[in-house]
Formats: C-alpha cells, sequence, structure tokens
C-alpha cells in the first residue's frame, strides 16, 4: 500500500495498463504535457497529442477500438464533449447493437467534471446522468484514488465503451491547471480523503456496478458519487450529533447501476436522500427513485441536485452545487417525519 | 497590403486613437493580472496581451448594427466596443453589478446591446458570426459580423463549416485568426494541416494575411475586409499573427517553467522525471525524445514571449518619435481613468474567493 494523489492513481493504472498491452494508447489535446509522466514513459506513439478537433479524434478513437487499438481518449472538460457526441451517442453506442453484437467498441473516454473552483457553467458540468442516459455507454465517477484507479482498469478490461470521469476538485492536477494556476491566493474545500488517499502497489481492476456503503445509517440512506460522496458523509456526521442516522452510498458507477445496493440501503431505512451534482430534472436522482419504486420500496424521497446553470461567481456557485449545508437542511426538513 | 487611395475615400489610421485603445486595454488586464494573482478572480484567465492590435485595428472601426462573436478572450474586444471597464471587472470578481451579475466571468461576456457575445468552446465564435451575419443580412443590411477564434480553433469542424456557410450564403462574416502558432500546449505544426490562409480560400472567402503587431497594417486589411463584406460580396478571412505575452492562460506551465522554477520542478519535472524511470513502456531512445520535445516546448515559448512581437512597443516607438509629449499625456490620462475603475471595484468588493 501507498499514499497517492488521485490523479496520479489514475495515471499510474493507466500506466501499469499500458505497459501490458502495446495496443493501448492516449489521444487528446495536449495530453504530452498533461500526462507528462505517461508521454515520457510511452513516447510520442502511444501519447499523442491532437488538434483541437474532438469530433475528429473521438470519432476516431471509436473506429481505431473497433480496428484493434485499444485508445483512451480524453475530452479535456466533459463541457467539451458537446463538440463531438455524435461519436458518442450514435456510433460508440450503438455499434455492438447494430452490428448484432458482431463488433464491440472497446473505448475508454477519459475526461473531467464539476465544479467548486469558479470557473463557470461551461466548464464546470457533471454531465453524467445525460451520458448514461445513452443505452451501450458505462459511465463511472470514482470518489477516491483506491476506485480511480481500479476503475479506469475495469474500464480498460471493458470490451464496450466507457466514460472515465474525474472531479477536478479531487484532482489536484487539473485543479491546478483550470483553478488556482499556480497561484496560492485562492482556496477550495478540497474534500482529503478524496484528494489523496491509500492505493495498492500493484493496481487491480475494480468492477463496474458495484456501490460501495461509505457509511451505514439506520434513519436515512443518502445516495451520492464523485465529490458529493464527501460532501455526504461531512452532513453524515453533522446529523449524528442531531440524533440523525444517515447512511452514505458511493455509486461510484452510474451505469452501470448497482440497483441491488441501492434498493437494500433505502429499504432499510425507508428513506433515500440522492446527493448530485448533475443537473437535477431528468437524470441520475430521479432515475435512482425510478429503481428503488419499481422494486416495490416504499420510501421517502428528497434531492439535492444542480437546479440551474453553474454561475461563475464562487459564491452563487456555492449556493448552486450541493453543499453540506443544503444536505443537511434536506435530511432535516419536517417531510422527513 | 494595398495601400494606395481607396476609391471610397480610405483615411489613413490614426495612430494615436488605435493606441489609446490598446494601450487602455493593455492596462486595463495588466491591472486584471494583479487582482487574479491576488486570488479576487476565480478561476482560468485567459488575457489578450499581445491581440491588442489587431482588435484595435478591427473593432475601432466597427458600425452601430454590427455584430462580434468573441473566444475565451473577450476582454479587449468588449472594452473597445465601448464596454464599461468597472462593468468587466466587477463581472471578472464574481459581483451582482458585474456585467452579467457575475454569473458569467471573463470566458462569458455578454453583452445584447452592442450584439457582442462570448464563449468558453474553442470554434464557437464561428458559428455565431455566420448567425448574427444572417440576421444582420436580412435585418439590417449593410452590417456585419467578426468571429474572433485562435489558430487552434481554426481545427474545429464547426469553425470551417461555418466558413462554407457563410460563403455559399453570402454571409457579411470577417473570420479573424489570431495566429499565434500554439494551441495551448501544443504547436500548431503538429497540429495543423496544409496551409492556413489556403483553407479559406479553398471555401471560398477573400483572405487576407497580416502582420497582426502591426495595428497599421491591421486596420487597413480590416478596412477592405470590411468594405468586401458590406458591399455584399461575402465572408473574409484574416489571418493575423501575433504572440501571448501571458502564454495561453495566466499561470501557463511553459512559461512557468523559468518564472517559477521550484514550483514549475515541483508540479511538472518531477513527474516526467518519474515516469522516465518506470519499468515498461518505450525504449531509452524514445523516452529521450519525449524529454526533448517538452524542452524544445518550453524554449520555442519562451523566445517567441521575448520575441519583439509586443504590439504595443512598435506603436509606440512610432508615436514617441512624432510626439512625445502628447503620448505621455496619453498614457497618464489612460492610467489614471483605469486606476480609477480598479480602485471603485475593489473598494466595493464582496466577500473574499
Amino acid at each position: 500500500m501507498r499514499r497517492i494523489s488521485f490523479s496520479d492513481a489514475i495515471d499510474d493504472a493507466l500506466g501499469q495498463a499500458m505497459a501490458a498491452d502495446p495496443r493501448l494508447i492516449l489521444v487528446g489535446e495536449d495530453v504530452q504535457g498533461l500526462h507528462a509522466g505517461l508521454f515520457v514513459r510511452f513516447g510520442r506513439q502511444r501519447v499523442r497529442n491532437t488538434p483541437i478537433s474532438e469530433a475528429a479524434f473521438l470519432g476516431a478513437a471509436v473506429a481505431a477500438s473497433m480496428a484493434g487499438l485499444r485508445p483512451v481518449a480524453e475530452i479535456m472538460l466533459v463541457d467539451f464533449i458537446g463538440v463531438a457526441i455524435d461519436a458518442l451517442l450514435n456510433h460508440a453506442a450503438k455499434v455492438e447493437a447494430f452490428s448484432g453484437g458482431r463488433w464491440q467498441v472497446p473505448l475508454v473516454v477519459r475526461t473531467t467534471c464539476g465544479g467548486g473552483y469558479g470557473d463557470g457553467g461551461q466548464h464546470e458540468q457533471s454531465l453524467w446522468g445525460w451520458l448514461a442516459h445513452i443505452p451501450g455507454l458505462s459511465v463511472v465517477v470514482p470518489s477516491i484514488p483506491a476506485d480511480a484507479g481500479g476503475l479506469m482498469l475495469a474500464a480498460l478490461e471493458l470490451r464496450s465503451p466507457v466514460v472515465f470521469m474525474e472531479h477536478k476538485l479531487l484532482s489536484s492536477r487539473w485543479l491546478d491547471f483550470l483553478g488556482s494556476g499556480g497561484r496560492e491566493t485562492v482556496t477550495y474545500d478540497i474534500p482529503a480523503e478524496g484528494a489523496r488517499g491509500f492505493a495498492p502497489d500493484i493496481w487491480e481492476p475494480l468492477a463496474m456496478g458495484t456501490a460501495a456503503v461509505r457509511r451505514d445509517g439506520s434513519d436515512l440512506t443518502i445516495v451520492t458519487l464523485g465529490v458529493g460522496v464527501h460532501r455526504a458523509l461531512q452532513a453524515a456526521a453533522i446529523l449524528e450529533r442531531q440524533g440523525i442516522s444517515a447512511g452514505v452510498v458511493d455509486l461510484r458507477s452510474v451505469s452501470p447501476l448497482d440497483k441491488g445496493t441501492l434498493c437494500k440501503e433505502v429499504g432499510r431505512t425507508g428513506r433515500m436522500l440522492v446527493v448530485d451534482e448533475d443537473y437535477e430534472s431528468f437524470g441520475l436522482s430521479g432515475e435512482l427513485a425510478a429503481v428503488a419504486l419499481e422494486a416495490g420500496l416504499v420510501f421517502k424521497y428528497a434531492r439535492v441536485c444542480t437546479q440551474t446553470t453553474i454561475p461563475y461567481a464562487r459564491n452563487f456557485e456555492d449556493q448552486t452545487l450541493p453543499s453540506v449545508e443544503r444536505i443537511v437542511r434536506a435530511c432535516t426538513s419536517e417531510r422527513w417525519i | 497590403m494595398n495601400r494606395s487611395p481607396d476609391k471610397a475615400g480610405q483615411r489613413s489610421p490614426d495612430l494615436w486613437s488605435l493606441y489609446e485603445w490598446m494601450f487602455k486595454s493593455r492596462i486595463f488586464e495588466e491591472a486584471v493580472r494583479q487582482i487574479w494573482k491576488d486570488g479576487k478572480i476565480s478561476g482560468e484567465m485567459h488575457l489578450g496581451l499581445g491581440e491588442e492590435a489587431i482588435v484595435a485595428g478591427i473593432v475601432s472601426q466597427l458600425i452601430e448594427g454590427d455584430a462580434l462573436a468573441l473566444d475565451h478572450r473577450g476582454t479587449p474586444p468588449m472594452l473597445m466596443r465601448g464596454v464599461d471597464p468597472l462593468g468587466l471587472l466587477r463581472e471578472f470578481m464574481g459581483r451582482p453589478d458585474g456585467l452579467c451579475g457575475g454569473r458569467g466571468g471573463h470566458m462569458h461576456l455578454f453583452a445584447p446591446e452592442r450584439l457582442a457575445a462570448s464563449s468558453g468552446i474553442v470554434g464557437a465564435s464561428g458559428p455565431a458570426a455566420a448567425g448574427f451575419a444572417l440576421a444582420g443580412q436580412m435585418l439590417r443590411p449593410g452590417t456585419v459580423s467578426v468571429a474572433f477564434f485562435g489558430d487552434g480553433a481554426i481545427n474545429a469542424g464547426m469553425l470551417l463549416e461555418s466558413m462554407n456557410l457563410a460563403a455559399v450564403w453570402k454571409l457579411p462574416v470577417i473570420f479573424v485568426c489570431k495566429d499565434n502558432d500554439w494551441a495551448i500546449t501544443t504547436p500548431a505544426s503538429t497540429a495543423v494541416g496544409g496551409n492556413v490562409l489556403a483553407r479559406a480560400q479553398a471555401f471560398g472567402l477573400k483572405a487576407i494575411e497580416v502582420d497582426g503587431a502591426e495595428v497599421g497594417a491591421v486596420w487597413s486589411a480590416a478596412g477592405e475586409a470590411l468594405r468586401h463584406a458590406r458591399a455584399g460580396h461575402g465572408p473574409v478571412f484574416i489571418r493575423a499573427h501575433c504572440v501571448h505575452l501571458e502564454g495561453h492562460f495566466l499561470g501557463d506551465g511553459l512559461l512557468d517553467t523559468f518564472r517559477r522554477p521550484v514550483y514549475s520542478f515541483r508540479k511538472r519535472t518531477w513527474p516526467m522525471v518519474r515516469g522516465f524511470f518506470r519499468r515498461g513502456g518505450a525504449p531509452w531512445i524514445e523516452r529521450i525524445a519525449s524529454l526533448r520535445q517538452i524542452l524544445g516546448g518550453v524554449l520555442a515559448m519562451q523566445s517567441q514571449t521575448a520575441r519583439q512581437g509586443d504590439p504595443l512597443r512598435r506603436t509606440r516607438q512610432v508615436l514617441a518619435e512624432k510626439d512625445a509629449y502628447r503620448l505621455a499625456a496619453l498614457e497618464s490620462s489612460v492610467r489614471l481613468k483605469i486606476q480609477e475603475c480598479v480602485a471603485i471595484a475593489l473598494a466595493s468588493q464582496g466577500r473574499a474567493l
């Protein structure tokens, strides 16, 4: 075991896989600089800078994966995937179904997501629910370094397309690049347990679609992912002092979704609070309620999500993204009693 | 460059007025840089330091009803189009009395009364300018729209598509490529195939190449482009070469290597060293090639920004020879105005970020 940062964990696991499989390549904008460790280690043939042509290189990565390569295509920020969404929506996600299962797309799209550093609503979205909406795509959102590396290996082993999402607030490298720019005059509410943590010396794949119960609770279950996990754990500690026992479930992947753990935990407490940094309407939070209802559960339900375009100003942003305060308020509201 | 007198009565550029705009933009953005460093502006900060001559040469010739489609470096064009600097500064500081109520920030500046809109998505100014021009063509004949973008955007499909759309619909768009030869850390030589000007010509656009550090030259090129577009002859492409004095954005890693070596070593060089010695991967010769490439990028960016590419220095030199006293008066007057603006913004700031 060793201590490792969230961003290093992902590159470390990716490096382990690249060393083992020469078909694995990394392509994306400025990857030779952003992942300089991998660039120096694997060279320019396998770590390739691209022009700012997301539609071209993501579309090419889809076909390259169909023709024998194992590309990891990096979309610098998930917000930028709008430019290239066709490659995922109409191709990566559909080839296996269209070909009657005869042709698969073993592609990993690596991308950063999330807000909390004042970069505005065109650079801070989550969009995991939006992506997971598409049949044929897997979407993973780790919350701690150990999961991040393990899920990266699992994503690389899967024979179908996976969107691997790296929250910028957990990733010191991205936060330095896009947030502080090397300044020491700005501060962020970085979850310490997520930004750095223990990791195995040799990575093992962590099966997608297995949620983790981060905290047991008997009164209500907070279901969340990414940075939301850390916010929820903080809220649960506050709630405990108020006599409320809140459990926290870390989904780790949106698709496949661990319906079993979700239903087991919510079934036990009879209360589900979804904490989702993605948009509230028509997304993951509603889906989780639907899954539990379809399973025949009777439960009370509330959600803390992002409801509007994320404002640039830090104070407005704090009010918009799910916060510990909003979670505590939701858990202590009268409708739960 | 065709500098012969024009039939429509072409004036010669008023260097004093152009310099005043450039200088105002420079002083304003230098103040922004300091406020950003002090932590009172959050997130990224892309400045137009080095692009002033391009923006001044074009924006100074716009008329009522012309539209601006801007990229992530929207500050100089907004300022030169007459947007209140205090509103901009307050916007950057995330204040409710900012240009957009603190909700957009520097990459998402909007001034509807001046038909000026910006986007942080690379290449997005292309389609936006085409749309502004379509509305202009149908509702305000004789007006144009201008798209500002960098050479990084020249590889974005939507920009190329909008050049074609503008050509087939004869839209009055001026596509302005502020070409500094870099897409963040990726040099154009490894990202741009063929010739940028030839691309535009192939779509049927009138294409002009100009030294973006010479404001007079930009002014003349823009005048020619604007007459062409206003007369209904279709879109024009201007490729204006420039440098970014602060790299891609404040805290640019390539520039930091020399500016803040200790920090840079810890954050950037150390991971490379570790990668170099990791077992498994490419042979040594390839690893050394990677290191050399990174070092080459650092040095290239360094020499580019140190080069005589600063557009202000050149114009200033010309004006100083003409009338040093007038120049000093102009500069101190602009400086004073910006200082006042900064003082007001800082005095009334809200909570620290």
